[in-house]
């Protein structure tokens, strides 16, 4: 998991993935280089948060760190990337997932509980918390990242209608989250950290993060 | 002190909601402060809001924080050890906020347009960066003291630390970071610039500090160093520019203590000859519901809230489970921490003393209904011009009645703060003690709801229905009286409730748990039914009790709770062996609303009206 300055769910995801998912953390900073230690077997994840304030479109700054240079060649070469929120947007600004998020419809941030669901699967309730990430591309490229099963997250209401009302931040076709062709490199606004414990009342994000992690992309597609 | 911030909250106060002003400020303070929280990644979990006209000059934005820190593991806002060097790190020192706090406490004329620069710029991505900086230094063990820049900034922080550890300073000023050039002396010291602290080192250890803060590309910078004499020396081109003891600007130093005059409101008449009988008890009792769901201060505060990131921390433990408290998991801990701010200034502006210990009582009573044990309150006390001896006198009474609520509950005042002169050329505001309270569970599962849990459950009324309109929102905003007396309160009763709810949740005997506040009893009911869109049949016996106080009145120390089917004679006599004076009102439903045998319609029809009102009011003014 990569550091920056002004990440702030960076803790979230990490407490998510040790202590409810069992799975090995490994905090990388931004100043840093090195990902030799790495496989593609590996996952790294780019937390949600402010990156370097944000001050600029969000994620500009942060796709210029050394990390991040070092990150997309080993996105290139085939190793698992997800970004959450702060995260996706800095994917998508460092060109590996295409499309950008500007600030939402309604010009708020908002955080809050919605549904989502894979093109085949099962609403999960999952919290969003952002103010820009209304997913946008041209129809051109939505209608690429369709046909390649790409989308592999939309807005739908509780019982899975895609519907406008359940749309928070008016995303192109309910768009919440993506995966780069290749299926390595993965993308979504929603937290899915912050439902991972029983404590919180909300463990829908383990699945999802389940699925995320150790299941290659044509098990989210189908 | 070391403590990582895990929860905010805030108060805030308006003017009228329908005025284009209010609609302004709040749409620019809810973004102000969410955009700050929001990057600096603590989450806002709770806080009140209240419209009221006597806000609409002078609104206010009163902000808590509760942070987690293992016990002495603390850092203090002490110097010690002449020859220590100080530090100032974090953001440049600049001309914002050059006498903020003056500025603040200032009455507010057609002149202050001139004051603005008074205003000091946030940058929160700064103040995450420090924060982080701060809490990887403490360890290292190489700091002596740390205190955040405030008001008044240099001056007041170089003079407290020092005055507490009974030491000095010699400062240059030249050393500081500057936002621009030329800066002079005394703008130096008194700039309020937002982000930085004040790092007393241990002589030999400036390196490990140097590095943290390099890691997190904070400017840190070694000012000055600690002396003996007690006496303050700023200089700048080494010319002594100023010279004081430190002991001489701090409170408990020499600074002078006032006694100010006060005498009892004029305005205290009104209050005392309000008659409920002039009052005509509604024949139609749904149709003022109707209208009392929806008044901004009772209505759900929800176009607010999701603006705020509630939820970072992965610590909210009321986001799919909601409590009179919010509830917050200290991580790494069984622990939760039960938190709350609460005033309802109308009552302390009916009767300052009562007010104030209603407020605290509330505090109280919003901790025990979620399973915590109250454990301590910070305050912000908001009053108009402490010269005035009116506004004086409701001063002194709410403090008084503060101290005396807060020895009964057991919880200390460990701090806080006052803004007096919230004053507009007609009249001050409401006297407003917000109150913020912290409350301890042992176990954080072990907390208590608010929402009806199954249809079937029976419904109690703990404390005691009084014929009581006083100073509720039915009365003030609905029949447009501004003098009532505060509602029936008594502090030995509220005391006792308060323990018996605390063992019943304690011995699981109710599965729901919701206090009586604004808006009586009807919108208690309806806000317990709300997350699980159930509903109530309720048909209680009425004895003496007007029609209106009964559904709508908010005499305190009542708590609406729903038990179980199955073993109602025990809980019953339980309460009598108490002496808990209780009524039972009836029963939870799938969802239809009944009351007195009359329908009402579905939950889901209030819930619109509840959930929709405030954005109702904004939607006519602003865009979507």
């Amino acid at each position: 998991m990569v550091v920056f300055p002004g990440s702030n769910c960076d803790r979230d995801i990490m407490d998510a993935l040790r202590e409810d998912l069992g799975q090995e953390v490994i905090e990388l900073w931004h100043k840093d280089k090195d990902l030799s230690m790495f496989s593609t077997e590996d996952c790294i994840v780019l937390p949600g948060g402010f990156s370097y304030g944000d001050y600029l479109r969000c994620g500009a700054i942060a796709r210029f760190s050394p990390m991040m240079q070092s990150v997309i060649e080993f996105a290139q070469r085939g190793g698992k990337v997800l970004g959450i929120c702060n995260g996706f947007q800095i994917l998508c600004e460092s060109g590996l997932l295409p499309g950008v998020l500007l600030r939402n419809i309604n010009m708020k941030f908002v955080c809050k509980n919605v549904y989502i669901k894979g093109e085949n699967g099962v609403p999960l309730k999952i919290p969003i918390a952002h103010g820009e990430g209304r997913f946008y591309a041209d129809s051109e490229t939505l209608d690429e990242l369709e046909n390649n099963k790409q989308v592999i997250y939309r807005y739908c209401d509780a019982d899975g209608k895609l519907t406008p009302v359940s749309n928070p931040n008016g995303a192109e076709r309910n768009i919440a989250g993506i995966c780069n062709a290749s299926g390595n490199v993965f993308g979504m606004m929603p937290h899915p950290e912050r439902a991972c414990s029983q404590v919180l009342g909300n463990t829908d994000g383990r699945r999802l993060l389940n699925d995320l992690l150790l299941v290659k992309k044509e098990a989210l597609v189908g | 002190m070391g403590a990582r911030p895990i929860a905010a909250l805030n108060s805030l106060r308006f003017g009228n909601l329908s005025d284009d002003k209010t609609q302004h400020l709040l749409s620019g303070i809810v973004h102000g402060i969410g955009h700050y929280g929001n990057c600096f990644g603590v989450p806002t979990v709770g806080g009140e809001i209240y419209f009221e006209d006597c806000y609409h000059t002078n609104p206010l934005v009163n902000a808590m924080s509760v942070g987690v820190v293992k016990s002495a593991q603390t850092v203090s806002a002490t110097a010690a050890g002449p020859g220590n060097p100080v530090f100032i790190v974090g953001s440049a020192t600049g001309k914002d906020g050059i006498g903020g706090a003056s500025f603040a406490s200032a009455d507010i004329t057609a002149d202050s347009m001139e004051d603005l620069p008074a205003v000091q710029v946030g940058d929160p991505f700064q103040e995450k960066k420090l924060l982080e900086a701060c809490l990887e230094v403490i360890p290292t063990g190489a700091l002596v003291g740390m205190q955040d820049m405030g008001a008044a900034g240099i001056i007041c922080s170089t003079a407290e630390t020092s005055a507490k550890g009974g030491v000095g300073m010699r400062i240059d000023l030249d050393k500081v970071p500057a936002r621009q050039k030329n800066m002079k002396a005394w703008e130096l010291l008194l700039s309020e610039s937002q982000e930085r602290m004040l790092m007393i080192v241990k002589k030999g250890r400036e390196n490990d500090v140097l590095k943290i803060f390099d890691k997190w590309d904070l400017p840190c910078s070694n000012i000055g160093e600690v002396t003996d004499d007690g006496i303050l020396r700023f200089y700048m081109q080494g010319r002594l520019e100023a010279e004081l003891p430190a002991e001489s600007l701090v409170l408990g130093g020499g600074a002078p203590v006032y006694e100010r005059e006060y005498r009892e409101p004029a305005y205290f008449k009104k209050v005392k000859s309000f008659d409920p009988a002039d009052i005509a008890i509604p024949e139609n009792l749904k149709s003022v519901a109707d209208q009392i769901i929806c008044i901004p201060n009772i209505a759900s505060k929800r176009w607010v809230s999701t603006q705020y990131d509630s939820m970072v921390g992965t610590a909210n433990a009321s986001t799919n489970a909601p409590s009179d408290a919010q509830i917050v998991r200290v991580k790494g801990t069984r622990k939760g921490l039960a938190l709350t701010a609460d005033c309802n200034s109308r009552y302390v502006f009916a009767d300052p003393f009562k007010g104030c210990m209603i407020a605290v009582s509330e505090a109280a009573r919003n901790i025990v209904c979620s399973g915590g044990l109250p454990l301590g309150v910070t305050n912000c006390l908001n009053f108009g011009n402490p010269y005035d001896p009116e506004v004086y006198y409701q001063f002194v009474e709410a403090i008084k009645g503060m101290s005396e609520a807060c020895r009964k509950f057991d919880t200390p005042v460990t701090g806080g703060n006052v803004s007096f002169y919230n004053q507009h050329p007609e009249g001050a505001i409401y006297p407003t003690p917000t109150i913020g309270m912290v409350g301890l569970l042992a176990n954080v599962n072990d907390k208590m709801t608010l929402d009806f849990k199954e249809p079937g459950d029976w419904i109690y009324l703990l404390g005691k229905s009084r014929d009581d309109i006083n100073s509720s929102e039915y009365l003030h905003k609905l029949c447009g009286v501004e003098f009532s007396p505060a509602p029936h309160f008594d502090l030995e009763e509220e005391f006792r409730l308060q323990q018996t709810v605390s063992m019943l949740i304690a011995e699981k005997r109710v599965s729901s748990a919701h206090d009586i506040s604004e808006g009586g009893l009807f919108v208690t009911l309806c806000e317990s039914a709300f997350p699980r869109g159930l509903g109530f049949d309720v048909r209680p016996e009425q004895t003496g009790i007007r029609k209106d106080a009964y559904w709508f009145g908010e005499a305190q120390s009542r708590v609406v709770v729903s038990v179980p089917g199955e073993d109602l004679h025990e809980f019953e006599s339980m309460l009598q062996s108490k002496g808990q004076t209780y009524e039972k009102l009836g029963m939870v439903t799938a969802g239809l609303v009944r009351v007195n045998s009359e329908n009402w319609g579905h939950i889901e029809y209030w819930k619109e009206k509840y959930d929709g009102a405030i954005e109702m009011h904004l939607n006519q003014y602003l865009p979507e």
